[in-house]
């Protein structure tokens, strides 16, 4: 049932992209970094749906939108492992797993109040340690990476 | 061109700290040089700090550079809402290089990132002092001749001193010992025990500081225990007069053994260990006119063959 359902909600797209296993906890932090109460086009948005790798996920489909890399990065800070389905002309023409880049360039604010990043305007920089920490560029300090604020 | 800015030393080899400290040595035997004639040196003190600004303009002014700066943040335009990076790109128009305190941590990295001018890290917030660290490598490596298998024992507040921190970790190469004498509530932080466990660095953490405690030592690196450090005052008010070095404590001590302070102090060093052949720390900060000299040639690009074949000495 819940695979045909699916299908269906995906099948609809003439040309968007579909955003899949995204933890239930997360959709709405998600919907928000895409400013999706903003965007004009067709969006459908989906949580607590049956999964078959998770326990509940959430889904969302926006029509006629194709991310760019920068915003795929950001997606990925949010929540990694989550999976990105691009369709044109009602076919699927890519589905990635979006993984963590080394390093995450102005997407996420730095904890530090006192960092220079915070107190100047300028982009920030972290390199991502062991898929779970991000380390400041600028003032050293590591912050969790479930724990962070994005800019 | 290359950004040669000091902005960290944490990172150097040990050739280069080897090479930094050659310079500074001989700019102890000959201080006063020409090398920087027509040259101007920049002082940009975001956060007044008159001890680190006198040292770096005596050296640059014995090198021979014009000086130019603010040392206080509050004569300039970054007061009226000037960009940091706007600062420094007008300064950049003067300056062969910019010598920098800021209160704000990554101030420095950031400048560098900015300007092609070679920025000096004179103090970026609590985060890293390059040059302090500098001077205490060169008074322990000019004490004790060498640099390798030292028992540095560290006392007083190891939870904010940014100096033992920044020497902590650019001593790993050196296979040294270290002891964290420290009341509770200032003990060294989590991260630099986890640090040492990762670079296979030895430490030993008390809270006793006696004559028999510190009889191994070859470096007592002292530090402030500041009374508005403390969230519990009583706890302050019990520990405050436990990490004090007095002289009868020396007594048990070896003959090599200096201490050092980054000064300025306030009671943790008692003024007759001035008299002692083991207190250092007066010589420790006047071996940051060295070391300074021996970074501001650096950034410039005068390599230790241009000092040692210096044919301009006043
Ligand atoms: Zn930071």
């Amino acid at each position: 049932m819940e695979h045909n359902k699916e299908q269906m909600m995906v099948a609809a797209l003439e040309n968007g992209s579909v955003i899949d296993h995204i933890p239930t906890d997360k959709l709405w932090t998600i919907a928000q970094l895409l400013n999706l109460d903003k965007c004009p086009e067709e969006v459908v948005i989906a949580n607590n749906l049956e999964s078959k790798v998770m326990t509940r996920k959430g889904l969302i489909k926006i029509s006629g939108k194709f991310f760019s890399e920068e915003e795929i990065s950001k997606l990925a800070v949010v929540c990694p492992n989550i999976r990105l389905t691009v369709i044109r002309n009602y076919e699927v023409t890519e589905k990635r797993q979006i993984n963590l880049s080394d390093t995450i360039i102005n997407i996420v604010k730095c904890a530090n109040p006192v960092c220079i990043t915070n107190n100047e305007p300028m982009k920030t920089y972290f390199n991502v340690k062991d898929l779970t920490t991000l380390k400041c560029r600028y003032c050293g300090k590591e912050q969790s990476l479930d724990s962070i604020k994005l800019k | 061109m290359e950004n040669r800015s000091v902005v960290s030393i944490a990172d150097y080899s040990k050739e280069k700290i080897q090479y930094l400290l050659d310079m500074a040595t001989e700019f102890e035997a000959r201080p006063n040089r020409r090398l920087l004639e027509g040259k101007v040196v920049a002082t940009l003190f975001f956060e007044p700090s008159t001890r680190t600004r006198l040292s770096f303009e005596t050296a640059a002014n014995r090198l021979g550079a014009r000086v130019i700066g603010f040392s206080d943040p509050k004569a300039t335009s970054s007061s009226k809402g000037e960009t940091l990076k706007d600062t420094i790109k007008m300064v950049s128009n003067y300056a062969d290089v910019i010598v920098m305190r800021h209160y704000l941590e990554g101030a420095a990295q950031y400048a560098s990132e900015v300007t092609n001018v070679p920025i000096i890290n004179a103090g970026d917030g609590a985060n890293l002092h390059p040059s302090q660290t500098m001077l205490d490598l060169y008074s322990i490596y000019k004490t004790q001749g060498t640099l390798y298998n030292l028992n540095i024992y560290m006392v007083g507040d190891l939870k904010y001193g940014r100096t033992v921190h920044s020497l902590l970790m650019s001593m790993r190469k050196y296979n040294p010992t270290f002891h964290f004498i420290a009341p509770k509530e200032l003990e060294m932080p989590e991260e630099y025990k986890i640090y040492c466990k990762q670079n296979n660095i030895n430490y030993i953490e008390q809270q006793d500081f006696t004559e028999d405690t510190i009889a191994d030592a070859d470096i007592i690196y002292m530090t402030r225990v500041q009374r508005e450090r403390f969230s519990d005052l009583m706890e302050y008010e019990r520990v405050k007069d436990a990490y004090i070095l007095k002289a009868d404590m020396l007594g048990k001590c070896r003959d090599n053994m200096k201490i050092l302070h980054p000064l300025p102090r306030v009671n943790e060093i008692e003024y007759d260990v001035d008299e002692s052949k083991h207190a250092y720390y007066f010589e420790q900060a006047q071996n940051g006119l060295y070391a300074r000299e021996a970074l501001i040639c650096d950034v410039l690009g005068i390599t230790l063959d241009d000092i040692k074949n210096d044919k301009n000495i006043k």
